[in-house]
């Protein structure tokens, strides 16, 4: 039962890092292509400036929450997944680090650099979570004491010894690429005005369309990696209320961003989103890592689990700290509701 | 070079770099607190100007603290896998409370404080500054909740397969040494900010800029960060670091018998006040020592014996000895200077001096790189002391790196953090300079940013 709720509340901590920050990794691969000149790129950055490390936080307070509630998987994973993850914190400091610069340096030539590194470390993030994803799913060579190491790259090919990157999980990278990049669109029809707004809005429909392809492969390339995937549905047919919802989902997108309807459009892919994800998981459950060396070897549930006491107790402070956390996010975000301005305020 | 060298080192380059920020942060975020508090007593828009300056600063030094701060709480998993599996459960709860109490807070508040000033009243202005310092120093509790814990393990129990788990919550957050920790260690961020606050100001009095009145903030950063400065440089000693130095001899005697470069049992223990500790020979070279004082300091009488390092096996004293005792050294060493110059630059404030004698605001502009060696000295002193244990007492150091992350792979992310870092320790310096030398004043430059289209 703890097991179960546990398993469910990283999830949840999971995809609202996916929702949240979601958004503005798209807003950064975007901004890019979408503002022509600096007053329209300074309101697309503008759009994301005052939430964007709030959202980051969901990353650190869900591996925290992993760390105490699965401390096997969080120590397996992390060390298996070495250097993608190393790579991944490098380029979540350059981007930080390149968005604050530009608020603060009038550095002239300097800013198409900083704009482009901030665009590409933007993108290659999606990319490398999109990817990470694909790994949990495809499974990682587990040796029995739940630890393994795996390379960048081998023969692309997915089997007993894969690299983080092969075929199938270069597609779980472009799925996430484009789905983040439809969706920091899609925030941008929201936040900003004007020509930018009309590009924004425009942009939808060429990456919805990506989309619907992207899914469909990555769906039917799931069930071709682990077949074993699709056993939860089956056995608790209801769930494929599932699937469901990420067609549905996908299809309001569209419809509503072409009535205009920009929050609801952006909601409609928070949803997209989050039973692609949901979807995921249920598909592992109860194993949290599955293994390509035999399923005696799969980190599962109940062998990666805390002791009770501590779990019983994270969850007292867990439901009143996220009370509080939701409701100063809550606070924040109705306090910058509206269109971003490219001026007001800009130089703090 | 082993691996479990390569993890060390690895995780002590990053969490060394990332304290450089916090630091600031947390006493930085008092500071202000006091200015807008100032502001709102006396409805001074310079106060309000002041406190919009440093809440620049601040929120430069945060991203830096944020961004170096991400790989940290990684860097458990990825470089320590097999000691985050058997711990995870007891300081993983810290670690997972930090997140969840205090960075949402933090980082909501402080988008609200830098960017929401024209859309917040004076007072909820006020509040999120109150919010942002909380959400700081919150921060810094449960991190420093999860330090001790590994210093001094209170409140678990240790199952059949080895793990750790919690047995009272209450214990684990109210754990004596994070207690005395806590209270050293912010007083620690104060000093810093109090430091950099008032070069700050020696700075433009020394320039002679934005000291017309009107706008003051030569005077007012001076006397601020002096009078801060003057507060926090006499806790730091006494009591918090009296006590903190107290609770480490009772219950990590190897790690203060090596801290202080005592080799043999004393009755009557002196203090080494200058010297180098030779581990060949087990004394100290060129010494200075003052007699019976370190008796006296631990347990109150000039009589008392102290432990010496011949009391431990060899296996069991802190490795890298010698940096142990020179990082003490230049703490305690550091602390002593920052209470004689607090004391006679606060001394000279009183009798109206403070602002014309140009020597001590040299004193003071030149000072302020200090506290952030003697706060990293004192981790150093933290951490090496903790030494060959990884969890004291209970685990060692050799037995919590992550097996299968081999020595070369780690030392290529090393390498790699270490160009970054060194990048990123240039960017802030430009960065920060760059505002100071702008000054808080909205006459002297017009923001760039509103006019660059
Ligand atoms: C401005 C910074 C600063 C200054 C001037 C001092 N300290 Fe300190 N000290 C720290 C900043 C610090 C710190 C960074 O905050 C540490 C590291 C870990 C911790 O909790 O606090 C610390 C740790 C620390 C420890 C614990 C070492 C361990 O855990 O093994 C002791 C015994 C002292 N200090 C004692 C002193 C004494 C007697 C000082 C004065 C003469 C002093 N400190 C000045
Ligand atoms: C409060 C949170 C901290 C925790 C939980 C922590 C934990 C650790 C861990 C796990 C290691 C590696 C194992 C070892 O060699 O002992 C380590 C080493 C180290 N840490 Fe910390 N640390 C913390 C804060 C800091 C800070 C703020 C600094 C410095 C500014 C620091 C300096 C070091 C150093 C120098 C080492 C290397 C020790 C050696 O090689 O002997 N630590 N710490
Ligand atoms: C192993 C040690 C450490 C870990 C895992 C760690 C983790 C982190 C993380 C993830 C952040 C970014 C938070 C955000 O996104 O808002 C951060 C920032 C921060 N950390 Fe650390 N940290 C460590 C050491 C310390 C120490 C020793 C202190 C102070 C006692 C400290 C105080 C802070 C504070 C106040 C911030 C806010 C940002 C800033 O001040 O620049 N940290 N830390």
């Amino acid at each position: 039962m703890m097991g179960f709720l546990w398993f469910w509340l990283v999830a949840v901590m999971i995809v609202g890092y996916v929702v949240l920050d979601g958004f503005d990794l798209g807003v950064g691969v975007l901004h890019l292509f979408l503002a022509h000149t600096e007053a329209e790129r300074r309101a697309t950055l503008h759009s994301i400036g005052p939430v964007w490390d709030g959202n980051e936080v969901w990353l650190l307070a869900g591996g925290g929450t992993l760390y105490f509630a699965f401390p096997l998987l969080y120590a397996s994973a992390f060390s298996g997944f070495y250097l993608p993850l190393m790579i991944v914190l490098w380029l979540l400091v350059l981007r930080g680090v390149t968005l604050e610069l530009r608020n603060h340096l009038d550095m002239g030539v300097w800013r198409g650099l900083l704009d482009g590194v901030f665009g590409l470390a933007s993108a290659l993030l999606t990319i490398f979570f999109g990817a990470a994803l694909a790994n949990v799913l495809r499974g990682v060579p587990l040796q029995p004491d739940g630890y393994f190491f795996l390379p960048l790259w081998t023969n692309w090919r997915t089997g007993v010894n894969p690299g983080i990157l092969d075929w199938y999980t270069v597609i779980g990278g472009l799925v996430a690429l484009v789905a983040l990049t439809l969706h920091g669109a899609l925030w941008l029809t929201i936040k900003v005005s004007g020509g930018l707004e009309q590009r924004a809005r425009k942009i939808v429909t060429p990456l919805w369309l990506l989309l619907i392809v992207l899914t469909i492969v990555s769906l039917i390339a799931t069930i071709a990696v682990r077949p074993a995937t699709l056993n939860n549905y089956f056995s608790y047919p209801v769930t494929f209320i599932v699937p469901v919802g990420v067609i549905v989902s996908l299809a309001a997108i569209w419809f509503l961003n072409r009535k205009g309807q920009a929050v609801k459009a952006f909601i409609a892919s928070c949803l997209y989103l989050f039973f692609m994800l949901a979807g995921a998981c249920w598909g592992v459950y109860p194993t949290l890592l599955p293994a390509t060396t035999g399923t005696q070897n799969d980190i599962t549930l109940t062998r990666a689990l805390s002791g009770p006491h501590t779990l019983a107790v994270g969850l007292a402070w867990w439901i009143f700290g996220m009370t509080l956390a939701l409701a100063y996010i809550i606070f924040v975000y109705t306090r910058f509701r509206g269109k971003a301005d490219a001026h007001a305020e800009s130089h703090e | 070079m082993t691996a479990e060298l390569i993890h060390r080192l690895h995780f002590a380059f990053t969490v060394t770099f990332h304290y450089l920020f916090p630091q600031l942060t947390m006493g930085l975020a008092l500071l202000i607190v006091v200015l807008k508090t100032v502001a709102l007593k006396t409805g001074d828009g310079e106060w309000d100007r002041a406190a919009r300056f440093w809440g620049r600063i601040f929120g430069i030094n945060f991203v830096f603290g944020v961004v170096t701060g991400i790989p940290m709480e990684f860097e458990f998993g990825t470089n320590w896998a097999r000691f985050s599996q058997l711990s995870g459960g007891v300081i993983g709860q810290p670690l997972a409370m930090e997140g969840v109490f205090s960075f949402f807070l933090e980082s909501a508040f402080l988008g609200l404080f830098l960017y929401g000033e024209k859309r917040l009243s004076k007072a909820m202005h006020w509040f999120s500054a109150v919010m942002v310092f909380l959400g700081s120093w919150i921060s810094g509790f449960f991190i420093i909740v999860t330090d001790a814990w590994m210093q001094h393990p209170v409140a678990f129990e240790r199952l059949a397969n080895g793990k750790f788990e919690v047995l009272s919550f209450w214990q684990l957050l109210l754990n004596p040494w994070a207690l005395l920790q806590y209270a050293h260690n912010m007083t620690g961020a104060v000093v810093t900010a109090s430091f950099v606050m008032a070069a700050t100001g020696a700075f433009y009095l020394l320039e002679g800029r934005f000291i017309e009145c009107g706008c003051d903030y030569g005077h007012i950063f001076t006397k601020v960060g002096v009078i801060a400065g003057l507060i926090s440089t006499v806790l730091i000693i006494f009591p918090t670091g009296d006590m903190h130095g107290k609770y480490v001899a009772r219950h990590q005697p190897a790690s203060i018998a090596a801290m202080e470069g005592l080799f043999k049992t004393e009755t009557g223990a002196g203090i080494v006040l200058v010297g180098q500790p030779n581990e060949e020979t087990g004394q100290i070279d060129n010494p200075i020592v003052v007699n019976d004082v370190l008796s006296f300091l631990i347990y109150g009488t000039t009589k008392a014996e102290v432990k010496g390092l011949d009391q431990f096996p060899r296996d069991q004293w802190p490795t890298t000895l010698p940096l142990l005792y020179y990082a003490y050294h230049i703490m305690a060493g550091l602390g002593t200077y920052f209470v004689l110059l607090m004391l006679v630059a606060a001394f000279m404030l009183w009798r109206g001096q403070l602002y014309c004698a140009r020597w001590m605001l040299w004193l003071l502009l030149i000072s302020f790189p200090l506290p952030y060696i003697a706060n990293t000295a004192g981790w150093m002193t933290a951490e090496i002391g903790r030494q060959p244990w990884l969890i004291y007492g209970l685990m060692r150091t050799n037995e919590g790196f992550s097996a299968t992350v081999s020595a070369s792979n780690g030392l290529f992310t090393l390498l790699g953090f270490m160009g970054l870092y060194a990048l990123l320790g240039l960017l802030f310096t430009v960065l920060v300079y760059r505002e100071i030398s702008n000054g808080p004043d909205p006459r002297g430059v017009v923001p760039a940013t509103a006019h660059a289209d």
